[in-house]
Parts: structure tokens; sequence; C-alpha cells
């Protein structure tokens, strides 16, 4: 069966362009067509932007004139999530307070994806302010997944994800603040990369929380998703907490690798299938050649705790800035405090009010100490122990989820949705980066679902992810 | 325990608004996540605290100044209430 346009990996189109079996303009015009069709149920995209006709032909001549020293990405199709800034566009982050918020500059990422010859399609939903893990906190809908609408698609990128897995673009960016790129990776069965915090420039993202926010890609495939991380990586003078190549110490290539298993985490709150997948997945890495080292991460239980303080004392900070006065949504009030009260009553909405209360409560004086102090603490003692486990493995592996996707509304209660992300926090919380690769599927209701197994590498080793990523899916990098 | 009026007092401190009934729905699901959140006093850590990072936020020098009016135009349009290129603002002193 041969694929459609929208349905190739960047390589694979990346290929096709340069030997001329298709255009620029087909494959964007395919991705689209794909996307006004199946976005009225999917709700992936928030806008669809009007081709960038000028941008289009460039790309094509540069393919032309440079071939192959023209950037992968040169003519690629990709969407945004709505909390990264493309200058003169829209940028909402799904939230009523920024609906009418048109960014005033690119984002470094996306000043980068423009340099390499990449199109925007257009920009995602996702939960609003990237608080949520199945993007139903959206203000403008939640999106589907696109291999079962009846189930969420994971978030808070649920909609890059579900542009990615839906075909609707050929990859896609999403920010991860606990989670938000390698849960929707999971529950549509793409790569999604959180990278090593600083890796890529946070200049252009609507923050959230600023100590965990990393921008990174979600993808068909771990090449892919190497291509979308090379393109953006690296320092920046506009961010003082961007990394250099010096920064963390460099780790050698692997052709083995030794990988840690927490097994005391997977013991209980896990999908058996789920296990069964990620121990199958294991015992091939082992029959590769690769050695399973089992690890402790002692405080790892109390991750989710420490994050569930540390986010929301952030996110209230950050979110403290939208007051109706300068830009987004503002309403009137008899006098500064009324149009404060207004504006931010009607502009927020409930889980982004409640996370907001939140932080507010743990940074409050009586609290603070019990709280936020006692939560930094668990952040450091956590990257302590992750550090001595990397002094005898290479990785960590883990399920990227404990299920497959959800159904809509079954996780109302908040504390049930802050479970998803129980394997996914620590990389937020320690800086460091972490991938979400396929692993199989598990049924549910007849429907085949994909599960995602997790590595986390050592601060600034990244690449070491697309080497033991590549191993799962069989690629060659 | 988390009252009612614990909540309307975070709420009033976050220039948000709640009726009567959300402040209670939120004091409720507030009990769940704090009860969640509050293992952390089992976590025994020593008193090294804060985390050190190698990367961590500062401000640089000042210089370098953008060439004059780059941005204006493109920051006036999001003004909510303008007044040519100024911001208009609701009147902050009070003389009552």
């Amino acid at each position: 069966m041969t694929k459609t346009l929208n349905e190739l990996t960047i390589t694979e189109a990346a290929r096709m362009l340069r030997a001329g079996e298709c255009t620029v303009r087909e494959l964007y015009d395919s991705c689209v067509h794909a996307a006004k069709e199946k976005n009225v149920v999917l709700n992936a995209y928030l806008e669809l932007f009007a081709p960038d006709e000028v941008a289009i032909a460039e790309a094509q001549a540069r393919i032309e004139k440079e071939g192959d020293a023209a950037p992968l990405l040169c003519g690629i199709p990709l969407a945004m999530k709505d909390n990264i800034l493309i200058e003169g566009h829209i940028a909402s982050a799904a939230s009523k307070i920024l609906s009418n918020y048109r960014a005033t500059y690119d984002a470094t990422i996306t000043t980068k994806l423009k340099e390499a010859g990449a199109l925007f399609i257009g920009r995602t939903n996702m939960d609003e302010f990237a608080m949520g893990s199945s993007t139903e906190n959206s203000a403008f809908g939640p999106v589907r997944n696109p291999i079962d609408p009846t189930r969420v698609p994971g978030g808070s990128s649920g909609g890059s994800a579900a542009a990615s897995a839906g075909h609707l673009c050929l990859g896609s960016f999403g920010t991860d603040t606990g989670g938000s790129i390698r849960q929707p990776a999971a529950h549509c069965g793409l790569v999604g990369l959180k990278p090593t915090y600083g890796a890529i420039s946070r200049r252009g993202l609507i923050a959230l929380g600023s100590s965990l926010d990393q921008a990174g890609p979600l993808a068909k495939s771990v090449r892919d998703a190497k291509v979308l991380f090379d393109a953006v990586r690296g320092h920046d003078p506009l961010d003082a907490t961007t990394i250099t190549d010096t920064t963390y110490p460099r780790k050698e290539t692997l052709k083995s690798f030794r990988i840690g298993v927490p097994y005391h985490l997977l013991e209980k709150g896990l999908d058996p299938d789920v296990k069964d997948n990620f121990e199958r997945t294991l015992k091939e890495l082992e029959a590769e050649g690769h050695t399973l080292v089992e690890v402790s991460l002692p405080t790892s239980p109390y991750a989710l705790a420490a994050y569930y303080v540390v986010q929301p004392a952030e996110a209230s900070t950050n979110l403290a800035r939208f007051d109706g006065i300068r830009y987004g949504t503002s309403k009137e009030g008899k006098d500064l405090l009324a149009g404060y009260l207004a504006s931010r009553t009607e502009g927020f909405g409930p889980e982004t009010k409640r996370r907001i209360l939140l932080g507010t409560f743990v940074l409050s004086s009586g609290y603070i100490d019990a709280y936020y102090r006692k939560a930094n603490a668990a952040r450091q003692l956590l990257r302590e122990e992750y550090d001595r486990a990397f002094e005898k493995v290479d990785v960590i592996a883990s399920p990227t989820t404990p299920s497959p996707a959800f159904k809509f509304g079954e996780k109302s209660d908040p504390v049930s949705m802050y479970l998803e992300d129980i394997f996914t926090v620590s990389a937020d919380l320690t800086g460091m980066p972490a991938l979400s690769v396929p692993m199989g599927n598990v049924e549910r209701d007849g429907i085949s679902l994909p599960t995602g197994i997790h590595f986390t590498a050592p601060l600034g080793a990244d690449d070491l992810l697309f080497t033991i990523g590549a191993r799962v899916t069989k690629e060659t990098l | 325990m988390v009252s009612v009026e614990d909540v309307r007092k975070l709420a009033a401190l976050a220039r948000i608004e709640f009726t009567d009934a959300e402040l209670e729905k939120f004091a409720e699901q507030f009990e769940g996540i704090l009860a969640y959140v509050s293992q952390l006093e089992d976590l025994k850590v020593s008193a090294k605290g804060e985390v050190v990072s190698p990367v961590r936020n500062v401000f640089r020098e000042d210089g370098e100044p953008r060439e004059k009016g780059t941005y204006t135009k493109k920051i006036v349009e999001q003004f909510p209430k303008k007044e040519g290129n100024a911001l208009k603002v609701p009147q902050i002193i009070s003389y009552d």
C-alpha cells in the first residue's frame, strides 16, 4: 500500500522532495487537505493558517538549488502548539484570556525552523496553559484521539499529537512541563522527546512552570524526532537557562546499553498488558545484547507530590501577568481591581484557576516551608538519586503511562488526572532528557491502542535516547 | 483542613472571583489534592535545601538597544484601550 504524501515521515518526504517525486506545494496541500477533512472530528488545530506562498516557493527553490545540502526540514509542513509564538499569528495557549493575542515576535524555535525552511500549517489545540493530561481543559473544546475518537489523545500537547498521528502534518512541536509531550506521544503511537532542561530555548514560549518547561518534538519516527530536535537545539543569548555543549559532561555513543529498570515502581497501578509490553520490549533489548540492571529510586514515589507543589507555585506566579491591561481579554470594572478580577475570572478556565489557587496556597507565608521548600528539597534528592543510578546505567526505562488512552470524562477527579504523569514528572523535576517510543499495542473495547516505553538519560545526553529509541523501533539513524 | 473561607482568601490574593458554589467545590477538591501532596511530610530530607543548577536565570547587562519603534506598532495593536501610541489604563488613584 502506497502512502499518501501527508502520511510520509519527514525523512521520507525530504528524500522525495529532493528526487523531484513531489513538490513542496503538493506536500503542503496534502496535509491541509487531510487537516480540513479530519479536523472537524479531531479538533487538533485551533487554526489552519493561510498558506505562506512566499515561504513555499522559497523552500521549493532552495531544494532545487541546494539539493542534499538544503536542511532536511526545508519544505516540510509542521504544526505548532498554541503556546509557541509565531509572529503575526494568534497564540492563545488555548485560553480565553489570550484568545485575541497576536504574537509580536517569533519564538527562538520558530525562527530556527523558519531558517531551516520549515512551513507551519497551523496552531494546535492543548490544555489551557498546558495544564492537563487529556486536552479536556482547552477553552476551545477537547481534542480527539485519531486512533479512537472516543478517547483522549493525552495532553497537554494533545493537538500536536493528534495532528502528527492523524497525518494532518508531518511532525509537530509541543511543550512538556510534567509529561505533556511524552504522555500524548504514548497515547497516539508517536515518538515524543522532552529534551534536557535548557537544550532548547524557551524564549517565545508562553510560560507555565519556568524551571520545568521544555519544548520538544512529536514525530512519527525516532529519526524524525532527532531531525526536529537538532534543528532547534542550542544556546540562545535570549534565554539565560539554555545550555551549551560543555555545560554537562559528554557521553559517548554506545553500541550496547546498560538499561536501568526501577522494578520497585512497577509493582502496582500498572495495567497488566502494559506491563507485559514493557517486559517483552526489555527482553528483546536484552536479546540484542543490552544489559538490564535493577535500579532503586526511593524518592520517586514522592515525585508527583513534589511536582504538584512546584508547578502550581510557578504557574500562579507566571499567570499573575495576565491582568487585561496590556493585551488579551480585557473586562472593565469600576476601578483597577474590579477590572483585574473581571478579566481573570472570565479569562481563566477551572483547572487554571485551581492551580493558581493551589500555587497561591503553597507559597503563602504559613505554608511555604511545609510545601514549597520541602518539594524543592525532594527535587534535589531525586536528582541525586538519578545521578547515583547513572553511575551504573546509561538510561533508565519505565512505561510512559500506566494505561493506554482513556475515555473522555473518565478522570474527572483532579488527582486521578494528575496520576497520568506518575512516570514522566521526574524528568521535568530533575531536568533530565526523556523519550517516549511506541512499544506495542493493547486492546480496549475491541480497539488496538498504542503504549509507550520511556527512557531517561543523564543531563545533556539527549542523543543516547535516540540511539536506544531506534533499537526499539528497529530504525537505523 | 481547607475551609471555604481559606479558599475565598486565596482567591482574593490571586485576583479571581468565585461564586459560593464554586468556592465549596474548590475547597473539596483542595482537600483531595492536599491529601495527596501531604505525602511529602513523610519524606526525610537533609537540610541541604535548594536545587543548585548549572543554569539559572539572570538578567543581562543593559545595552545594545534596538532601534526605537521596532516593535511599537505591533505592541500598540495589542492594547485593549489606547490613545494614539499610549496605553490607556483605568484611574489608579481615587479621591473619595
